[in-house]
């Protein structure tokens, strides 16, 4: 049974549109940024360098890509699986707009705050660097507007389950529920970071802060943050993509299990971004990383999954051999180009993440280039690219306009995928060879260790000129559609079927209540302990410094 | 819930090659004592260049052990050139009196954050001799790539 939708809501797809529309726009702004940013590292003296405009748009990048484009993008998403999948308006429509409007305007603080040169303290924002006080007032608000769609996420599952009691969850939105989950169990870092730490302080209401207790609430939030982000790139996968490539899904209730381990295991796993931290006891540091290798598994299951899904999806369109099905799959689709794509990136990426996890090897590769190099795999193309394939498949659903420019929607991913093979790839290397992250130049008084850096930094710049050339391919395509599409029939999103049926009863997979507790019990044991005795601890706070 | 036996076959192998990193791990721990830098000690930011621990930055031997005490500040290591011997064991302690920043000392492991109000501490040995590069490889403001140093392995 295909599961189509009726003609969408237009009141629905407005609220959609306008966290659509936020999430490109950030996008763009964020892509200009980083190619200032490889052009810098490569030491190419464009007349505009400088080390102030360096660090400004690093910290641009990272706020407006990591912060904004996904957020947003998420928040987009998790309306169209509420319209869609449960074919329903989400529940307080006035809630929804008022985390909307809360967001927006904490973005625009932010970022005015970061164009202005006053908050380059880049996307950790670590004290005692301190920024300007609108800049953690905005990152709070863009919070508590997420929030807002949170708790609108959860209310729409709970009327829809009144209204069908014995049903399982559409896999959707069983995917978006975990991605909800983890997000309100990880932001009570950040805010507490944010609220309880850094808006008084940058305010000059109390007179220091406590770094290392900021760097503890930040990587509460900052791992989780990852899989907010990832999830909902899995949703697409498991419950869209197959039907694309034109086959099924492989699994249903394995992708159920999926998104139930990422509720469990996101969260415990901060340290294991602290290792080279003073402060944290090694112990508490092995607990994290053993939690980390954990929560590879479900991605392990996923890879299989998915890429047994394409599979089923080449023999269903004829593919005979043991090979053959991999050229049958509809690579010529932006959509699945994006995706296949980044998955191929995203296996190289999740095995960087098992070294960078490692307890004892962490120390070769922290802060380098290998970090950035990994990270742009992760969520610069698991997440990203499929967000824009992704973006290509739902405005024309959304706004009822087909897609313009359509070559420049084909050529995209696979300029994103070259452009980031040369950009990750030499990052790898460099950071392997001890070049640190984020600086502005390499150079180091033209010591020779540096200047073997330096033919490979060029590499790197060419990987973002290409990286640049298909963000604004991308960026041309959603504006062209929404000026000149031509105009349709409002289309129905098809969602996946499963190859064996499926489920026909709630199962234990279903309690979300019961996972979020799970959860919180495992967040408990990871941090509770290794908290308390940091606070009970003689410490010396520090008072705010501004050196940019 | 019925699982494909390939998919199991998979599942069996991610959790044995999961169990597998975790072993190399433990091993490392274990047998070559590989752990990141994780000493716990506070001390005031405000007050470090009078502190007994940090007033003498610089390289100290006690009996076979080499001690080198950093203060890493705004934008320079201090001392900015530090000399050891090889083949020792040499104990790092840093502080920082203003922001975070961090300590790699390049094509070796040994690297530290240095957050204020806190000491780093590790200990290493250096099989060869000859010059490394010390970078600051945490974000500090407008000169933070400017902020690095030299050690200077010497023959024992």
């Amino acid at each position: 049974m295909t599961t189509t939708m009726r003609p969408p809501v237009a009141t629905s797809e407005r609220l959609t549109l306008a966290h659509f529309w936020v999430a490109v726009a950030a996008f763009g702004v964020a892509s200009a940024m980083a190619l200032m940013q490889a052009l810098s590292r490569a030491s190419l003296d464009l007349p505009w360098r400088s080390a102030g405009m360096y660090y400004m748009s690093v910290t641009a990048h990272g706020v407006l890509m990591a912060l904004v484009f996904t957020t947003f993008f998420i928040m987009a998403f998790g309306y169209v699986v509420v319209t869609r999948a449960l074919e329903r308006r989400p529940a307080l429509p006035g809630l929804a707009w008022a985390g909307f409007w809360l967001a927006l305007a904490g973005t625009v603080a932010a970022a005015l705050m970061i164009l202005m040169g006053r908050a380059s303290v880049l996307y950790t924002f670590y004290p005692p660097l301190r920024a300007h006080p609108l800049f953690y007032i905005g990152l709070a608000l863009v919070v508590v507007g997420s929030w807002c769609w949170s708790v609108v996420m959860l209310l729409s599952q709970r009327a829809w389950r009144r209204e069908h009691p014995d049903a399982p969850t559409p896999l959707a939105m069983h995917g978006m529920m975990a991605t909800v989950i983890v997000w309100l169990v990880c932001t009570v870092g950040v805010a507490a970071e944010v609220l309880l730490q850094l808006v008084p302080w940058s305010l000059g209401w109390s007179e220091t802060v406590d770094p290392l207790l900021a760097r503890m609430l930040f990587w509460y939030f900052g791992h989780p943050l990852v899989y907010f982000w990832l999830l909902p790139a899995y949703v697409i996968w498991y419950t869209v993509i197959p039907r694309i490539a034109g086959g099924k899904l492989f699994s249903d209730p394995l992708a159920r299990l999926v998104f139930v381990l990422f509720i469990l295991l996101s969260t415990p796993v901060g340290f294991h971004h602290q290792f080279m931290d003073p402060g944290v006891p090694a112990g508490w540091k092995l607990v994290h990383t053993i939690l980390t290798f954990g929560i590879l598994f479900p991605s392990f299951v996923t890879a299989f999954t998915v890429t047994a899904s394409l599979e089923v999806a080449g023999r269903m369109r004829g593919a005979r051999g043991l090979l053959n099905w991999i050229g049958a799959l509809p690579w010529r689709d932006p959509l699945f180009a994006s995706v296949a794509l980044s998955m191929i990136l995203f296996a190289v990426g999740g095995i960087g993440g098992a070294i960078n996890a490692a307890f004892g090897m962490n120390a070769v590769v922290h802060n380098t280039a290998f970090i950035q190099g990994h990270f742009h795999l992760t969520v610069g193309s698991a997440v990203a690219l499929t967000f824009m394939g992704a973006a290509y498949w739902l405005l024309p659903r959304l706004s009822g306009r087909e897609l313009e420019l359509g070559l420049l929607a084909r050529v995209q991913p696979y300029l994103w995928f070259l452009g980031m093979m040369l950009f990750s790839f030499s990052n790898h290397v460099t950071g392997l060879m001890g070049m640190p992250r984020r600086v502005y130049d390499a150079s180091y008084g033209d010591s020779p260790i540096a200047a073997a850096w330096h033919p490979l930094t060029h590499v790197s710049a060419l990987g973002g000129l290409l990286l640049f050339v298909s963000a604004a391919f991308f960026m041309m395509v959603m504006i062209g559609t929404a000026l000149a599409g031509a105009r349709r029939a409002p289309q129905p999103i098809e969602w996946a079927e499963p190859l064996e049926g499926p489920p026909l009863r709630r199962s234990i997979f279903d309690r979300f209540g019961l996972w979020a507790l799970v959860a919180v019990v495992l967040v408990v044991i990871a941090y509770a302990y290794p908290l308390w005795h940091h606070l009970r601890m003689a410490r010396f706070g520090s008072p705010p410094f501004v050196p940019f | 819930m019925n699982v494909a036996f390939y998919e199991k076959l998979w599942m069996c192998a991610a959790g044995g090659l999961i169990a597998a990193f975790l072993t190399t791990l433990v091993v490392g721990l274990a047998g070559s004592a590989l752990q990141p830098p994780s000493h716990v000690e506070t001390i005031d930011p405000r007050t470090v260049d009078a502190d007994p621990r940090f007033a003498t930055p610089g390289v100290r031997v006690e009996g076979d052990h080499v001690i080198v005490t950093v203060v890493a500040r705004l934008f320079a290591f201090t001392p900015d050139e530090i000399r050891v011997p090889a083949g020792r064991p040499v104990t790092f302690r840093i502080t920082s009196p203003d922001v975070t920043h961090g300590f790699q000392i390049v094509k070796t492991n040994a690297n530290t954050m240095i957050v204020p109000g806190y000491v780093s501490q590790f200990t290493t040995t250096f099989a060869d001799t000859g010059e490394y590069l010390i970078v600051c490889n945490e974000y500090c403001g407008t000169n933070h790539h400017g902020m690095y140093g030299k050690l200077v392995v010497e023959a024992p």
